[in-house]
């Protein structure tokens, strides 16, 4: 098969797949990486010179860095427990034989196919809202205070419309694997004794943890670069009190024109990734192994 | 202790009465295997037992007490399944230890069980390993295991076997018949095996279309068949049926002999006909012969059989070993036990 023409013409073959890999990833990696090394304002254009470390210094030293570091992984860290938690719960309440079942999992799984920012502005003014919200309302007709949602809690108005966005995906990826789960095995944990609350800790639960981790791993790639709900509905406020990373290097690049400063955010956004990756796979990726 | 008892135990499915209503009575100790036809309904007469389904009607009486609405693990029964149905994240051990644990029982007395059920079984030296690093004769024993520890009244298997190879199901069969002995344990055996069943069972339930065509020792079902579903079912290769002016001369709507009950002869014979298939097993042989106007006849002969394709021979029915039927299909001339439920191991 490989001989020296037919791996000569796959080459050729394969050539511009590469090139264009090459020109999506790489080049803007190392121009990112090439800004990140140079002062570079827009407001300023001709002052424009090498800055050695100097941009990554300014980002990390700015006591805005270290609220968005918090607030991402607490963004995701959040968003993560209540989607598996509520996916597991969803999960065995859609397994019961209920009437209109097949319904009842479309509906379910559709906020998952409303974009971020329409998803946000609903909340935002529809729920969240202190005059005119359901929460409000709610708050109002049983005689207490509403709560001005992104004035006082932000970031976790933030947590909940991102959860409420991931639940469906968390159930459905969830709800396949209880499915999967041998209907001869829950029988011979029956026989053994084992009572609702067992059966669930010693089987089901063992069996899901395959899927858990997909979920998990799926979830933290999308979860770290959350922006637009942040954009409709706080713009990071108020002060730095839901900013992420991603809101933060946009602040620098377009609120502040600041190239060099933004490009050093992302190269270090890139690096908390690999980071957090690492560690996820440390952690439980050995529960992907066969 | 164990002694299992049917009352009409009846049970639907949605449309489908998969069990119109059996009486089954078990003794203690007795080793019982169902056999039929796939979707008889032997695996749901297991499970109604088990208590893995609800049922439509009747009542189950273990050791004399109704258990009818009792959950499965209060029925102090030990269930064996097809699949296995080993729990694949936890090691030999705590497959084993599994009912004790839930038990609440403490952990040296556990140990100590779970050890002497892996000793009994070869086990031991297994019991790190995950269920997904052994060998299906290995998953089947820590099944077994897993049942044993219990210390149930009955032990309930669900076609044990079926996923094991030849050689390793007759050595799991003798290896069953052995734990049988030891433990002196009713035990409920359903399988699809011939072999199994005669060799295992004390007594044989042969089901069909869920109900009980006859309930007896292996050679009383083989010796006196009560119809002809049970004649057919038992035995191997299958009794020959012929029916029409044959079967008339015996007044009987249907005959039927079985293969080693045909004398075969190259010379003369009562009926001839020609060979179409000849299988030369060393210590017998089979022979498919066309008889015309009655039908392909299967006989067996002792030994080797020199005859081949297409070669013509006579078969002679051993009239002392012929059956008869009548139009329903039951049995005429000996009385065999009617479907019987009793429980009575003598033949009247
Ligand atoms: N949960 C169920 N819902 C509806 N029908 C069922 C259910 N379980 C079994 N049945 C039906 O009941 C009949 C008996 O099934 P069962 O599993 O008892 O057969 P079986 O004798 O064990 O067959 P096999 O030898 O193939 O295992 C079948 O016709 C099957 O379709
Ligand atoms: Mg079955």
């Amino acid at each position: 098969m490989a001989t020296a023409h037919t791996r000569t013409l796959s080459r050729l073959m394969i050539a511009p797949s590469v090139v264009m890999l090459l020109a999506w990833m790489a080049i803007p990696l190392a121009m990112t990486i090439y800004f990140s090394f140079q002062r570079y304002n827009l407001l300023n254009p001709s002052r424009r010179r090498f800055a050695g470390w100097f941009n990554y210094e300014f980002f990390v030293t700015d006591p805005a860095f270290f609220a968005a570091l918090t607030n991402t992984l607490v963004l995701v860290g959040g968003v993560l427990v209540i989607t598996i938690v509520g996916g597991i719960l969803f999960a065995l309440l859609l397994d019961q034989p209920i009437f209109g079942q097949g319904i009842v999992r479309i509906l379910f799984i559709s906020p998952f196919f409303i974009m971020p920012t329409v998803s946000a502005l609903i909340w935002k003014n529809m729920m969240m809202n202190p005059v005119f919200g359901i929460f409000a309302n709610i708050a109002k007709s049983l005689g207490l205070q509403p709560i001005d949602w992104f004035a006082s809690v932000p970031l976790l108005s933030i947590i909940i419309i991102v959860a409420w966005q991931w639940l469906p995906f968390a159930t459905l990826i969830l709800l396949t694997a209880l499915q999967s789960l041998d209907s001869e095995q829950r029988d011979a944990a029956e026989m053994d004794g084992a009572k609702p609350v067992a059966l669930f800790f010693y089987i089901t639960l063992p069996h899901m943890s395959r899927a858990i981790t997909v979920v998990v791993l799926i979830e933290t790639i999308f979860l770290l670069s959350i922006f637009a709900e942040i954009l409709v509905t706080t713009n990071g406020g108020p002060g730095v009190a839901s900013t992420n990373l991603t809101f933060l290097i946009y602040a620098r690049a377009l609120l502040q024109f600041d190239v060099g400063g933004a490009a050093a955010g992302g190269i270090i956004a890139v690096i908390l990734a690999n980071i957090v990756a690492i560690f996820l796979i440390r952690m439980i990726g050995k529960n992907l192994e066969a | 202790m164990g002694s299992i008892r049917l009352e009409s135990v009846r049970k639907v499915f949605g449309d489908a009465e998969v069990i119109p209503g059996v009486d089954l009575k078990i003794n203690d100790g007795e080793f019982i295997v169902f056999v039929g036809p796939s979707g008889c309904g032997k695996s749901t007469l297991l499970r109604l037992i088990a208590g893995l389904e609800d049922l439509t009607g009747g009542k189950v009486l273990i050791d004399d007490k109704d258990v009818t609405g009792n959950a499965p693990a209060k029925r102090r029964l030990a269930m064996v399944f097809q699949s296995y149905a080993l729990y694949p994240h936890m090691s030999v051990f705590n497959n084993i230890a599994f009912p004790l644990k839930m038990a609440e029982m403490e952990k040296t007395a556990i140990d100590k069980k779970v050890r002497d059920a892996a000793d009994t079984l070869n086990l031991t030296d297994y019991l790190h390993r995950k269920p997904g690093q052994l060998s299906g004769g290995q998953r089947q024993r820590v099944a077994i295991g897993r049942a044993i520890v219990r210390e149930p009244v009955a032990f309930l298997f669900d076609e044990p076997l079926s996923n094991l190879d030849a050689a390793l199901r007759v050595n799991m069969r003798h290896e069953i018949s052995q734990l049988h002995h030891q433990l002196n344990t009713t035990m409920i055996y359903v399988t699809h095996d011939q072999v199994e069943a005669m060799t295992l069972a004390d007594r044989i339930v042969v089901l069909n279309e869920g109900r009980v065509e006859q309930f007896g020792s292996p050679l009383q079902l083989y010796q006196k068949p009560s119809n002809r579903f049970v004649a057919g079912f038992i035995g191997s290769p299958m009794m020959n049926f012929i029916e029409g002016p044959t079967a008339a001369e015996h007044d009987a709507h249907t005959i039927g002999v079985r293969p080693e009950h045909i004398i075969v002869s190259k010379k003369k014979g009562t009926w001839s006909g020609v060979v179409t298939i000849a299988e030369h097993l060393g210590a017998d042989t089979f022979l498919r012969v066309e008889c015309g106007a009655i039908g392909t006849i299967t006989a067996r002969a002792s030994g080797e059989f020199t005859v081949g394709y297409g070669d013509t021979v006579f078969l002679t029915p051993d009239s002392k070993k012929t059956y008869r039927f009548d139009k329903n299909g039951r049995t005429i001339g000996h009385r065999p036990q009617q479907a019987d439920t009793t429980g009575n191991q003598k033949t009247p």
